[in-house]
């Protein structure tokens, strides 16, 4: 139990521009359009756009049709929310409910986040369906 | 290794409903379960830390990928694949080269707490997807989760992982997959999250115990639902072959009895038993002090079992083999050439070298591999342990070699033929045949005694034998039985050349006397012939005599006629 590098196959996973440009690159898992999927969508939209406007990218992975990314990225839990960017990556489980544990989950400090949130950067959230 | 282990271990009564079983191919395990586990059904396998939870789940795995034809996927919730694939490439099982044939897949879940943070509702619908995925992916029959627990130290909510294990487990069930779940031994429980609550089809326990710093690890099928089972303890035994299970002993003594006979190769020991020799896969022991020359009766049974061209194993825990075929040859016998023609193997080890168990499993595992005809176990004796474990080790031993129809030779130091310090252990009663090798003490010497005490099912000689070894081999010399006592060694020789003197003085004074015997008819046949030549002389004479009265009666006659003539008769 000492890895301390995901295991992500990187031929699976595009590769960000701008790695360390302050943008937050998560990938939420589902596992189907469950109530607990559902709702963690929501949550999730709702609070980057609080947070994180303009500078993150969702990508949304239903397990359902691509079972093979599951063992990737450790995912046991559904709905889990993975931070892969910044690092060091994150892993958040549940339907994002919680909103203070999201924030502390992500490693989001309220102040330093909305000084760096520049209306330069401000634009449409990018969300994948697979 | 593939053969059915199913003669030693308890029966299956035959009402038992015959439920689907997945064998393990883990030797002994199949034998105590009558099959294996359920098929199509979780099992429990749980034990303390290092008692081979893992080893025996690998095993269940590899040996249904490469046996049974039916691939496994092993999640391991521990070790990481590469890791796992070390740690067993130890019991000789090739796990990298089944993943690449698409046998076995490995699923390394990481659970690390620290990496977690819960934010509301969630469930494990993710680890169903992989494993439905992995056992989707190569077509599984059979599944490992080592060790599941771990989910507990990943996740707090425990309501929900329960509800989450509970699916998981009907799941398996749904999905007829046989399953191993292993579990860590908890304290008052056998797993520590109580996961013999919902896995209750089939729940074995492995433990690892040390006793007298050796350690014996035992194997114990706590239920099996819906399916007879052995209930005791078996010892298990993992090395560079895999697991095996030793089912104690059977309850019935149904060997195949042979009729054929076996020579020792000492013409006078043949001699004292009845059918000239013992009987073909009996058990003799030879009991004797040091010294009194039981490994060398050995030899010379090995050495005739070996010229007729059977083959014989020996187990030798005091002397090397090559020791005990040099020492042969001072008796006479070349054991050299048996070992290079293959014929003769000797497994030297010391006693001490591995517990009991071990020593069992191993001669279990050469025996059936080199398949003699002759074994022998030289001393019997020179193995330890706790004086109950002792027993059961003998009394299996002596089963081993007897369902398999093997002739077995047991030395014994003690010569009332126990083993244990107090001398409760018999092993006399266990054996056909007993030859007891004793040496007596008299007139400032020892001499080697060999006795007789039993050989079941043929008539023997109940006499006390002189046993001689020198460079013509071994020799039974009658000893001497007479208004002395027994005497042996020197002692009968010093008799027997007094007898002999006293037999010599006899003939010669028979002879003398039959001397004078025929001096005294000569003489007096001598003296016979004397008087008849005498006789004789007289007899002659007599007629002489005779004539000359009758010629001078004539003579007279006829003066007389002449006279009267001239008278003028």
């Amino acid at each position: 139990m000492s890895e301390t590098e995901s295991e992500i196959p990187q031929s699976e996973i595009p590769q960000s521009d701008l790695p360390e440009d302050g943008r937050y690159r998560l990938r939420l898992y589902v596992a189907g359009q469950t109530a607990k999927s559902l709702a963690a969508m929501t949550n999730l939209k709702r609070f980057c756009e609080e947070h994180l406007a303009g500078r993150y990218e969702i990508e949304v992975v239903d397990l359902m049709q691509n079972p093979q990314l599951a063992a990737g990225d450790q995912i046991l839990a559904i709905p889990t929310l993975v931070r892969r960017l910044p690092a060091p990556l994150k892993r958040i489980i549940g339907d994002l409910s919680n909103t203070e544990k999201v924030l502390v989950g992500l490693d989001i400090r309220p102040d330093l986040d909305a000084r760096a949130a520049s209306p330069a950067e401000a634009g449409s959230p990018t969300v994948k369906q697979p | 290794m593939n053969e059915p282990a199913a003669e030693s271990g308890p029966t299956l009564p035959d009402s038992a409903p015959a439920l689907p079983k997945a064998a393990t191919g883990i030797e002994g395990f199949d034998a105590v379960t009558f099959g294996g586990l359920p098929a199509g059904r979780p099992s429990l396998v749980c034990g303390a830390a290092g008692c081979g939870k893992t080893l025996f789940a690998t095993t269940f795995l590899v040996n249904g990928a490469t046996r049974y034809g039916e691939p496994g996927v092993f999640m391991s919730f521990e070790e990481r694949a590469e890791d796992l694939v070390a740690n067993v490439a130890s019991l000789g099982y090739d796990l990298g080269g089944l993943i690449a044939q698409g046998k076995i897949a490995v699923d390394h879940v990481r659970v690390e707490r620290s990496e977690i943070e819960e934010t509301g509702d969630y469930d494990l619908e993710g680890l169903f997807i992989r494993l439905g995925f992995a056992v989707d992916a190569i077509g599984a029959k059979r599944i490992v989760l080592d060790t599941i627990e771990t989910l507990f130290s990943g996740f707090s909510d425990e309501a929900v992982l329960r509800a989450e294990l509970r699916r998981l487990f009907g799941w398996i069930k749904e999905r007829g997959l046989t399953a191993i779940i292993t579990g860590e031994r908890g304290a008052g429980q056998l797993t520590r999250q109580g996961l013999e609550e919902y896995v209750s089809d089939c729940v074995v326990l492995l433990d690892n115990r040390v006793e007298d710093q050796i350690t014996t690890r035992r194997l114990r099928v706590v239920k099996y639902r819906g399916s007879a089972h052995g209930t005791n303890e078996y010892p298990f035994l993992i090395d560079a072959e895999g697991i095996s299970v030793l089912p104690v002993t059977s309850a019935e003594l149904d060997y195949p009895v042979s009729d054929g006979v076996l020579a020792t190769g000492i013409a006078g020991l043949d001699a004292m038993l009845g059918a000239g020799g013992f009987y073909r896969g009996s058990g003799i022991l030879i009991s004797g002090e040091a010294g009194t020359g039981k490994t060398m009766v050995c030899a010379s049974l090995v050495d005739a079992a070996c010229a007729r061209g059977e083959r014989c194993l020996a187990f030798v825990f005091e002397e090397s083999g090559a020791q005990i075929v040099r020492n042969a040859r001072s008796v006479g016998l070349d054991l050299g050439r048996h070992v290079e023609s293959g014929l003769l193997r000797y497994e030297a080890a010391r006693p001490s070298l591995y517990g009991l168990e071990m020593h069992l499993a191993r001669m279990q595992r050469d025996i059936d591999r080199f398949r003699p005809d002759l074994v022998v176990v030289d001393p019997l004796s020179a193995l330890r342990g706790p004086d109950a474990e002792l027993q059961a080790t003998v009394l299996r031993m002596a089963d081993l070699l007897k369902s398999r129809g093997i002739t077995a030779v047991f030395t014994s130091l003690r010569e009332d033929g126990s083993l244990g310090r107090d001398g409760d252990i018999g092993v006399s009663s266990l054996m056909d045949a007993w030859i007891k090798l004793l040496n007596v003490e008299a007139n400032g010497e020892r001499s080697r005694t060999l006795y007789l005490i039993k050989a079941r099912g043929m008539s023997h000689s109940n006499q006390v034998r002189e046993f001689a070894m020198s460079r013509e081999g071994l020799q039974l010399v009658d000893a001497y039985i007479g208004p002395a006592g027994v005497l042996t060694g020197t002692a009968r020789a010093v008799q027997e050349a007094e007898e002999a003197a006293a037999a010599l003085r006899r003939a010669q004074e028979n002879r003398r006397r039959q001397r004078e015997a025929e001096r005294r008819r000569r003489s007096l046949e001598r003296q016979i012939d004397e008087l008849r030549a005498d006789l004789d002389a007289l007899a002659g004479e007599e007629a002489i005599l005779l004539d000359e009265d009758e010629r001078r009666e004539a003579a007279l006659e006829s003066e007389r006629d002449a006279r009267a003539v001239r008278r003028g008769g």
